[in-house]
């Protein structure tokens, strides 16, 4: 089934009678291709560019839960390529070209908003930072990098507050082309286009164990029996220590909680993402009206889903510093998600020591903007068993030398510093 | 959370702050080459459970602690000095 705006009128004429399911409920076969583990948005784009990009249709996607109950509909929905480091500048910037075609790609409304990020900066210092950052973008060939200066932003953002004694606004520097998408669209969008391409997409199907036979991967063992496969991909985010664990792996990872919230529904007041930094808080404001915001890991390990009331706090007072009128509105919920922490802070794609073993993992807070582009490289890793070439530097062997760490906030590379 | 420090008693989890597995203790030696270092800086067992970790006590007594603490369900099991725990004795095995 096409969606169209034609199509919607005709449903919308007759009764919605005609709409039907996204992806068909396939029980598990006994042997394919290939094994995706993890049906969040990376598992799922994985397996839409193995279909697309690749042929290879005899695969499926195995999922604990249900499709789209991880981080991907857990997550604050930033989108944007302002990095700096040579591999992770390629790497984002790809995806944000990929996010800008996705919903035509997919036939799909993600609800892609690219409504403008704005960094805000609060020092001399830190607006140096910035600007070199805005023409690292330049750089890189993501000319949509500004810098806006106080006077500027006073127009744009009217309701922040501009001269607060401790963090008075310096300026921002302005990522048009960033923005926000519809998170579980997302899912279900790459989800759609997979089944579509004959992927089996298998839900309530945990992984509980790893076949490996003389160093070559043979399979794996699920709830719902043994799945036989010749490539595997463990593509589960935060609890990527305890799948590489199944085959005998330790991985360079810790999982910590990430906190975000949403208000009720407000009439329209923000028109772009902004963050403040200083104050580790961003915000921006959903179609639904609701004001989602968040702020740092709470920083210590955790599988919870939830956070604690210190890191609450400290969030609602940077959104009082930042924007006081947002103490009238109320929250209305609250939650947490698992992430896959590196030490570094970047992402790790790469082959493992095991023969048709492959690992996705360390996204860290960000790997939401990295869906597209993260299941473009890893398909391609998957059917070529080479390292896409702007994924080449994020290999699992990085920490070892010490040769290409990649850590974009430059605040060393040990475990719970980013 | 709260912690409960041996010695300040119970407080606030914010006087405290988090630095990792309680591994760190067990460094390995100088000679013990790349991937025991490698290994020990960077690879975690990142268990769903009950796991042993540094803590550090800065806005007390300045202590750094063991504590053991459940990552489901963040209930903490037990506290103990960082010099008293057991992986201050043991070294690291690649
Ligand atoms: C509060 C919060 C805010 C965030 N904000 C942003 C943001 O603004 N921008 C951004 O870019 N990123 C953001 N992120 C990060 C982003 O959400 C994650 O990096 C990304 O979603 C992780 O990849 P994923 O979607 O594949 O993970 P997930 O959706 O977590 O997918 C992993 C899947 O693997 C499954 N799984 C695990 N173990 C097994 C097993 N043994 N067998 C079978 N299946 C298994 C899980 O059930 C899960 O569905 C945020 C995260 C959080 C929590
Ligand atoms: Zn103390």
């Amino acid at each position: 089934m096409r969606f169209s705006a034609l199509r919607v009128l005709k449903e919308g004429l007759t009764g919605n009678k005609g709409w039907t399911p996204h992806w068909r409920d396939p029980a598990p076969k006994p042997e394919y291709d290939a094994i995706i583990i993890g049906g969040g948005g990376h598992g799922l784009s994985t397996a839409y560019y193995l279909a697309k990009n690749h042929g290879m249709t005899n695969i499926a996607v195995l999922e604990k839960g249900y499709l789209g109950g991880g981080n991907v509909g857990r997550n604050t929905t930033i989108v944007r390529a302002n990095y700096m480091m040579e591999g992770n500048s390629q790497f984002y910037s790809h995806s944000l070209k990929l996010w800008e075609g996705l919903e035509q790609d997919l036939n799909y409304n993600a609800m892609m908003s690219q409504r403008g990020i704005i960094n805000l900066v609060h020092s001399d210092g830190q607006r140096d930072a910035f600007i070199r950052r805005g023409n690292m973008m330049h750089a890189q060939g993501d000319t949509d990098a500004e810098f806006l200066f106080p006077e500027q932003l006073k127009k744009k953002l009217p309701y922040l507050n501009h001269d607060n004694i401790r963090f008075p606004i310096y300026g921002g520097l302005y990522h048009k082309r960033g923005g926000t998408a519809r998170h579980d669209a997302v899912a279900w969008g790459y989800a759609r286009g997979a089944d579509q391409r004959g992927v089996d997409l298998i839900q309530n199907c945990e992984v509980t164990g790893i076949d490996i036979v003389d160093g070559v991967v043979k399979g794996v063992q699920t709830t719902r029996g043994a799945i036989k496969a010749k490539k595997v991909g463990m593509v589960v985010a935060g609890r990527s220590g305890q799948l590489a664990a199944l085959a005998g792996m330790r991985l360079p990872i810790e999982s910590h909680v990430l906190q975000a919230f949403v208000t009720e529904g407000l009439k329209p007041v923000m028109d772009n993402v902004v963050t403040f930094g200083m104050g580790h808080m961003y915000i921006s404001q959903s179609d639904k009206g609701g004001l989602v915001f968040g702020g740092d890991l709470d920083f210590y390990a955790s599988y919870a889903q939830r956070g604690n009331l210190p890191t609450k706090e400290h969030v609602m007072e940077a959104a009082m510093c930042l924007m006081p009128q947002i103490g009238k509105a109320r929250v209305l919920r609250s939650w947490g998600g698992i992430m896959d922490m590196s030490p570094d802070g970047s992402f790790i794609m790469d082959k493992t020591h095991i023969d048709g073993l492959f690992l996705n993992t360390g996204w860290c807070y960000g790997g939401f903007k990295a869906v597209p582009a993260s299941g473009y490289c890893m398909a391609h890793l998957m059917a070529t068993g080479q390292s896409h070439e702007i994924t080449a530097r994020h290999r699992l062997n990085r920490f070892e030398t010490g040769r290409g760490l990649m850590d974009e906030e430059a605040t060393g590379s040990q475990h719970n510093l980013h | 959370m709260r912690i409960v420090c041996p010695l300040c008693g119970e407080r606030d989890s914010r006087e405290f702050s988090y630095k990792g597995a309680a591994l760190a203790l067990a460094y390995p030696s100088e000679e013990a080459g790349f991937e025991a270092w490698d290994d020990y800086l960077h690879n975690r067992d990142n268990p769903a459970g009950p796991t042993r970790e540094l803590w550090y006590h800065g806005s007390g007594c300045t202590s750094w602690l063991v504590v053991t603490r459940n990552t489901t369900t963040h209930e903490i099991l037990s506290v103990e000095l960082a010099e008293d725990a057991p992986e201050s004795r043991q070294e690291a095995s690649a």
